[in-house]
């Protein structure tokens, strides 16, 4: 039954919201628990309501920081797609994809995942052919990946400039009817919620500062609330996960943090009804559910935790979708902000056991892991429960650099801001 | 952000390519420990706080800077050419070429 009713809606709004229960309780934390998740943000909640929901362990803290959101869960741009190109990235995002399919239902929460199509544009026809390959490589797979020429694209979407005197003309694009966009705090608020009725306490405002050792082993964490012992320690702390394993010992790890931007424009009406990606550059693209436009390009691309970038990028953002969608250069820009990313080595996440026994571990989520984060969530409890990888998520393994088996999308090799 | 080229003076960041961290120890070419080139091509310290960097100033005078810049604040202590400053130790090759580790033996 939904919670939030046309009912209890009513009732609300005469009675001056009195009667709301809080979505989640706000305990103090527990001397010890089963496992302890180190990141309230979207994968430690779905890993913790997936560890009570698939593999019935509900003795479980989520420590976050902040306040349930603050981190990158509560500042993408919101889309979801499993389009990749290597087998073992189409598995995993398409297993993410196929859980997305289902989540409101599930979680009993309105997560509005809206399949509404992401394209991504081509403007060459060595692009083409490289998007085209990549269809062909989804649909091996098993996933949905069409091919639209330009007429299409131009009856699809109005407003996109097709003209052959464009800079970078438009050729076709990679349509995935099946990716889309989701509320990203409802991801959050949805995964707590759902975690929190199976018996896991979410501990907010407790920052992890050390962790408790036994030897080699991980045996719990220091906070700022107290010691916390745990049998099994979860680390997913995504833009901050160089700072938290240096707390566990551990000085170097294939992650540089970066700064990425994303803006958002006035309402307007309903205009644009897919995501667009440009491939020209780099920019993304789709309208909110209150109308507003929602998009971002590139990281600034020098190591950063300041949770804001520069110039350059704003204007190499604006000048892109001012390129695609000419009339938009008539919008009035409302907010920025800046997020920090865990840029991996190879542009893809490491969710594992290890690198310390009692630890485990997931980063490395780069532009991408918004979408990821049922399947990260599903997999990551996995791998803690049973204590050795599901087939989907062993190639995403720390060693993987050191064993020459990098999982490189776009072949960049080892630059972080790259990728 | 400006970064104060000690030749052209502060430009815009625009004006310049960012190389990435400079405290990486790089083997000596004829090294083949592995472990040392692993740790040079992949692992980062990726501080929160000042951090050593290098940048080109490719939109100007395409000198190769040594920049330390605090990563929480983007805020730049000192600018210097990279031919006049220290750059982290080479690492010698070790006298006898070690064994692969077992993991590497691992099937893909
Ligand atoms: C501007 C922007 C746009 C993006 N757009 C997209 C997109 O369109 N599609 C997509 O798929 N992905 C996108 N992403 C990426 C995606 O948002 C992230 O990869 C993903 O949210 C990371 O996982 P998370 O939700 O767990 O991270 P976070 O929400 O950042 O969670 C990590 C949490 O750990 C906490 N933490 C850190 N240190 C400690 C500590 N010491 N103790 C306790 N807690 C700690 C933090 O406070 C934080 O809440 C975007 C990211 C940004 C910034
Ligand atoms: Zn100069």
């Amino acid at each position: 039954m939904a919670e939030y009713s046309v009912f209890s809606l009513l009732r609300n709004g005469f009675n001056a919201n009195r009667d709301w229960a809080p979505a989640w309780r706000k305990p103090e934390p527990k001397a010890a628990y089963d496992v302890v998740i180190v990141g309230g943000g979207g994968h430690g909640l779905a890993t913790a309501y997936y560890l009570a929901r698939e593999h019935g362990i509900t003795n479980v803290a989520v420590v976050e920081k902040g306040w349930l959101g603050s981190g990158n869960i509560g500042r993408n741009t919101t889309i979801v797609r499993s389009n990749y190109l290597l087998p073992a990235s189409i598995r995993f995002y398409e297993h993410s994809l196929k859980l997305w399919e289902n989540l409101s239902h599930e979680l009993n929460y309105n997560v509005m995942f809206s399949q509404r199509g992401v394209i991504n544009l081509a403007h060459s026809p060595a692009q083409s052919d490289d998007f085209m390959r990549r269809g062909n490589a989804l649909r091996h797979e098993g996933v949905d990946a069409e091919w639209w020429d330009r007429d299409r694209i131009a009856r699809a979407v109005p407003g996109l400039d097709v003209s052959a005197s464009a800079r970078f003309p438009i050729v076709g694009g990679l349509m995935q009817r099946r990716g889309g966009t989701a509320r990203h705090d409802a991801v959050a608020w949805g995964y707590a919620r759902a975690a929190d009725r199976r018996g896991v306490d979410i501990i907010e405002n407790c920052e992890v500062t050390g962790f408790l050792r036994d030897g080699d082993r991980v045996t719990g964490v220091r906070t700022s609330r107290g010691d916390i012992a745990a049998k099994k320690v979860a680390v997913a702390v995504a833009g901050s996960t160089g700072r938290v394993m240096q707390a566990a010992g551990i000085d170097r790890m294939p992650i540089e943090s970066h700064v990425l931007q994303a803006f958002v424009t006035e309402s307007l009406k309903p205009t644009l009804d897919t995501v667009i990606t440009f491939g020209g550059g780099h920019l993304y693209v789709s309208q909110s559910d209150k109308g507003s436009l929602v998009f971002g390009g590139d990281i600034d691309g020098y190591n950063s935790y300041a949770q804001r970038g520069n110039l350059p990028v704003v204007e190499d953002v604006m000048s892109e979708m001012v390129a695609l969608f000419p009339g938009f250069a008539r919008l009035r820009l409302l907010r920025s902000w800046g997020g920090i990313m865990d840029m991996s080595m190879d542009g893809s996440p490491i969710v594992t056991k290890g690198p310390l026994p009692g630890m485990y571990l997931n980063c490395g989520w780069c532009y991408g892991g918004f979408k990821a984060t049922p399947a990260s969530g599903w997999l990551f409890a996995w791998t803690i429960a049973r204590d050795e990888p599901h087939p989907i998520n062993a190639p995403f393994t720390l060693d993987r650099f050191a064993r020459g088996l990098v999982i490189d999308e776009k072949g960049q090799g080892a630059t972080p801001r790259l990728h | 952000m400006l970064i104060a080229c000690p030749y052209c003076g502060p430009r815009d960041v625009a004006e310049f390519t960012y190389q990435g961290d400079a405290n990486r120890p790089r083997p000596d070419p004829a090294s083949t420990d592995l472990d040392a080139w692993n740790d040079y091509v992949y692992q980062r310290a990726n501080p929160a706080g000042p951090h050593r960097e290098y940048w080109q100033h490719s939109g100007g005078c395409r000198s190769h800077l040594l920049v330390t810049r605090n990563t929480l604040t983007h805020e730049i202590a000192g600018v210097a050419f990279v031919r006049s400053a220290p750059v982290p130790a080479t690492k010698p090759a070790p006298a006898a070429p070690r064994k692969r580790p077992a993991s590497r033996k691992a099937k893909p």
